[in-house]
């Protein structure tokens, strides 16, 4: 905590009462609802399958939460914005296909995913551009942007998946027996990329400069921040994570396919939002988005395990959603 | 293939084909074709088939496709579309069971010759006649090979059927239990989810083995899904101690099949549906005769491991065969 | 900072104005926020700007302070006439502005408001590469200004939406002062603020003036505004309608320039 240095009698209050303060702000907290959120879970599934709560599932969950995961972060990013981007599972699938054929077609592997990036990055930048620069409604700009790039890659691939063998464009698919429990090397990828956008929120100009905007643009902006370049900045950036997480989708399925993740720009959404994130901007932590995620995650594994429908997986989803969300008003309500 | 894609509940997926041919001759046959998506490469395999027997047989196909799986208001408009452009007759592969009826009866009522294919309308005689693969066979067809490699082991079966609540699904699921020989609802079955894409498909497919790793029969609705089933077992080290059965006949699948990844896989024909499709019309054109009731246009099984008493082909023959 | 100066002095503009505008128009489609408006800031005055809501007061402020870019006429700082298109241009020339409703980022705390805009990052190789901001230095000008300002019981951590109106106000003014303010312009910073909290803030405009700052004060409160300035500018319809000294009106006088009851010269 800090202290201003003029006056020690704050000091010495805040020390007083720091066991307090400790408390309260863990209630205030804003992960703090979704961590409780994935350990009930978990103790509940852990309950329901013996099978769960082992090293082997744990591993698979975070698999299957990869590409979720890596996707959401870029999404957060925007939703801090105040925006949406309903476009990111069309980009990752359209930079998949692109990476699959090129690299099919003889082009170095190295090659193919460098341009697949580029072209997430330039995909995303273009709809960061329409937002920041024409001032179009993002929820407009990336329904449209899903609309135009879900039909290049169905053109683009002639409607058909394409299988690539191993190599770099699934590097990320392949790891490491630690113990008999495999590791993708996604799963460090995804950690890191985290820690490194935590750091940025976190600790640099351009992090408040997204909370900021996020917050309120035109207060940005008389304070002095480039309100359009950050908001370009952050969509071409969500754009490179798209980038990523299409090289950890062909990790995970060699196969580019043009009929995936057709559900995941809602499902990125609902990981933010049961992070914490408010869907309005300008506040939320990038931390609070991977719990989100987790949460999808074993909740789908969970309810496998267990046995149920996969029915309910939505069901439950849906009522977290709003449960965490009426939660974390009630919290603020109370704050301020 | 028939697995139903539910673009997203977003969907606007915009990607509405007209393709006319502009010069074909005056005096040709038109026929309207209404596919349900190009998403797919079944349905666009049927319009390339068709185009193809069409200008062999003299005809015009006036070809229009849904914007996404169940654009079943896109169908009804390019129905009445055709009509209005006085087609001969219209192929349809339908979206919805019922939706389209209306616009049928008006389509003939003006003489036009209706003909579903790939998939039924009900009742079944609101159109002429209706060309498609029997599901329900295809999946006994599925259910009888995966029950046969098996042999003596007590079964215990995992499914992972299509998109909820759509006839194919249903069928294909009916089917291999009923050719496997299981109610609904054994103890034998021990896993089962929908899925609609690969990536969902090998996330149940995970999940159903971390469940339970003594599963050894696998259905699967369509191929993508099987190879992610090869996938999953091959890396927990269950390659070749699990049957793994498919339906479709794509070309991938197919050599999913070659490659040894995938047991069997049911073959079904869009090109044949396209051809006997087209040629009713043009005898229609020509002869006034019409085609009436449910006519099969075959699903053959494909497999390297053939078992007496159970028809099937070998890949070879499936790579030659599919779409 | 990237003024275009116009080196030829304007007579228009007596001595000692810190901050002067002449004819300002701005009209936003069939709006006339701004109709020829003036402005004059004087040397270590207090000048309160009333007028009625919409007789185009914040319009004026934020012409003043780069927010807003009016269609013509001329703003001068210092006497010289300068042309100002970005709120960063008053940073260099000493002017901090309080916007009435574009104050602070609710979500960031105390210090990064301050710095916003002007971030300080570590020296070290963490601050080069990491870009990691040094919030411990950040924290020891914010904590010596809020001193200064009298204001050192706000704390530096929580998110400012989490403080009270009276907090966040001065919060705001501290970032208006931050970086060696000579002029402050403030629009409406009691508005919204309770009789107690109101009159924390108008001690500590009273002591920012104290300081040898100019303040420029937009208010609704004419008693307050009586009692603490030192000229009153009156604003209707788009411009100045008159100044007066509070010593030699009255509150009535006043009320009747602003609503155009009666008219004084200027
Ligand atoms: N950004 C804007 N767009 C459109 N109209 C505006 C804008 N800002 C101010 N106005 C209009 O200009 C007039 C003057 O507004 P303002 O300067 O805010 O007055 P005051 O601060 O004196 O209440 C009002 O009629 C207001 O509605
Ligand atoms: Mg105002």
């Amino acid at each position: 905590m800090l202290v201003v240095p003029a006056r020690p009698d704050v000091a010495a209050k805040a020390d007083e009462s720091r066991l307090a303060a400790w408390g309260k702000s863990l209630r205030g907290h804003p992960l703090v609802g979704p961590a409780l959120a994935l350990l009930l879970l978990i103790i509940v599934f852990s309950f329901a399958s013996d099978r769960f709560l082992t090293a082997t599932n744990v591993s698979l969950v975070l698999q299957q939460t990869l590409v979720l995961g890596m996707l959401a972060l870029g999404q957060t990013l925007i939703i801090l914005t105040a925006g949406v981007d309903l476009a990111l599972g069309a980009i990752t699938v359209l930079a998949t296909i692109l990476a699959a054929k090129l690299a099919v077609g003889g082009v170095p592997e190295e090659l193919a995913l460098l341009l697949a990036v580029t072209l997430a990055i330039t995909a995303s930048t273009l709809n960061g551009w329409l937002v920041a620069k024409v001032r179009l409604p993002p929820f407009i700009v990336t329904l449209g942007a899903f609309t135009v790039l879900t039909a290049v890659s169905y053109l683009l691939s002639g409607s058909r998946s394409q299988t690539i063998p191993k190599g770099f464009l699934t590097l990320l698919g392949q790891g490491v027996s630690i113990g008999g429990v495999f590791v993708s090397w996604g799963i460090p990828t995804l950690l890191a990329a985290y820690a490194l956008f935590a750091h940025i929120l976190g600790n640099t100009a351009w992090g408040k400069h997204i909370y900021a905007v996020g917050d309120n643009p035109d207060a940005a902006r008389v304070a002095g921040v480039r309100v359009e370049r950050t908001l370009i900045g952050v969509y071409a950036v969500a754009g490179l994570l798209y980038g990523v997480g299409a090289w950890l989708s062909l990790g995970r399925i060699p196969s580019a396919d043009p009929n995936a993740m057709a559900n995941i720009a809602l499902q990125s959404i609902t990981a933010v939002v049961l992070g914490g994130t408010s869907f309005f901007g300008g506040r939320g932590k990038v931390l609070g988005t991977l719990i989100g995620a987790l949460i999808v995650g074993v909740l789908r594994n969970g309810l496998t395990l267990a046995g149920i429908d996969s029915l309910f997986q939505d069901i439950i989803t849906g009522i977290l959603i709003v449960a965490t969300v009426s939660l974390d008003q009630y919290s603020r309500r109370r704050s301020t | 293939m028939r697995l139903k894609f539910n673009a997203s509940s977003l969907a606007l997926v915009a990607i509405a084909m007209l393709s006319t041919s502009a010069f074909a001759a005056d005096d040709a046959v038109k026929i309207g074709l209404v596919t349900r998506t190009d998403s797919n490469p079944f349905f666009v395999k049927l319009r390339e088939d068709a185009q193809a027997y069409a200008k062999t047989a003299g005809a015009e196909i006036v070809a229009i496709t849904g914007k996404t799986h169940d654009d079943a208001a896109g169908q009804v408009a390019a129905i009445e579309d055709l009509t209005a452009l006085g087609v001969k007759g219209i192929l349809v592969t339908p979206s919805d069971a019922e939706a389209l009826n209306d616009a049928i009866a008006k389509a003939r009522a003006a003489g036009i010759l209706v003909i579903a294919l790939d998939g039924r309308v009900s009742p079944d005689s609101a159109v002429d006649a209706t060309f498609a693969t029997d599901n329900l066979q295809a999946g006994v067809l599925q259910g009888q090979w995966v029950r046969a490699a098996l042999g003596d082991t007590a079964p215990r079966v995992a499914l992972v059927d299509g998109t909820r609540g759509t006839v194919s699904t249903r069928e294909r699921h009916d089917g291999f239990l009923k050719g496997f020989g299981l109610q609904e609802g054994a103890p034998e079955i021990i896993a089962q989810q929908n899925i609609s894409n690969q990536a969902e498909a090998q996330t149940a497919l995970e999940n159903f083995f971390q469940k339970d790793p003594t599963i050894n029969a696998v259905y699967t609705v369509y191929e993508p899904a099987a190879v992610s089933a090869h996938a999953v077992t091959s890396a927990l080290g269950l390659a070749g101690k699990v049957a793994i059965g498919s339906i479709d006949g794509s070309c991938d699948g197919i050599k999913a099949v070659a490659d040894g990844q995938v047991g069997a896989t049911v073959v079904q024909f869009p090109g044949k549906m396209a051809e006997l499709g087209v040629q009713a019309i043009v005898d229609y054109a020509k002869t006034g005769t019409k085609p009436s009731g449910f006519i099969d246009s075959g699903a053959v099984l494909v497999t390297d491991k053939p078992f007496e008493g159970i028809a099937s082909q070998n890949s070879a023959w499936g790579l030659k065969n599919c779409w | 900072m990237s003024r275009e100066i116009d080196m030829t002095s304007s007579p228009a503009i007596p001595a000692g104005t810190i901050l002067a505008a002449r004819a300002l128009t701005k009209t936003y489609g069939a709006v006339e926020a701004m109709r020829g408006a003036d402005f004059d800031l004087r040397q270590g005055e207090i000048l309160a700007v009333v007028g009625d809501n919409g007789a185009g007061k914040s319009t004026l402020i934020k012409s003043l302070t780069g927010a807003t870019v009016p269609d013509s006429g001329q703003i001068y700082i210092d006497g010289i006439p300068v042309r100002l298109t970005d709120p960063t241009q008053i940073l260099g020339a000493g002017i901090g502005v309080v916007h009435q409703d574009l104050a602070l980022s609710g979500e960031l705390d105390l210090v990064s408001n301050l710095f916003l805009g002007r971030e300080i990052r570590k020296p070290s190789f963490s601050g080069r590469v990491l870009r990691t901001l040094d919030r411990a230095a950040m924290a020891n000008v914010a904590g010596e200004q809020l001193a200064r300002l009298g204001l050192g019981n706000v704390s530096l951590t929580t998110p400012v939406r989490k403080l009270s109106g009276g907090q966040r106000q001065a919060v705001a003014i501290a970032r208006g002062m931050a970086f060696g303010a000579r002029v402050l312009v403030l629009d409406e910073p009691t508005a919204a603020l309770g009789v107690r909290e109101t009159a924390v803030v108008i001690d500590l405009i009273r002591r920012i003036r104290d300081n040898g700052v100019s303040v420029a004060l937009i208010s609704h409160n004419l008693p307050q505004v009586l009692e603490i300035a030192d000229r009153i500018h009156i604003h209707r319809h788009g411009r100045r309608a008159a100044v007066v000294a509070p010593a030699e009106t009255t509150l009535r006088e006043v009320v009747g320039v602003m609503t155009g009851i009666d008219e004084i010269a200027a």
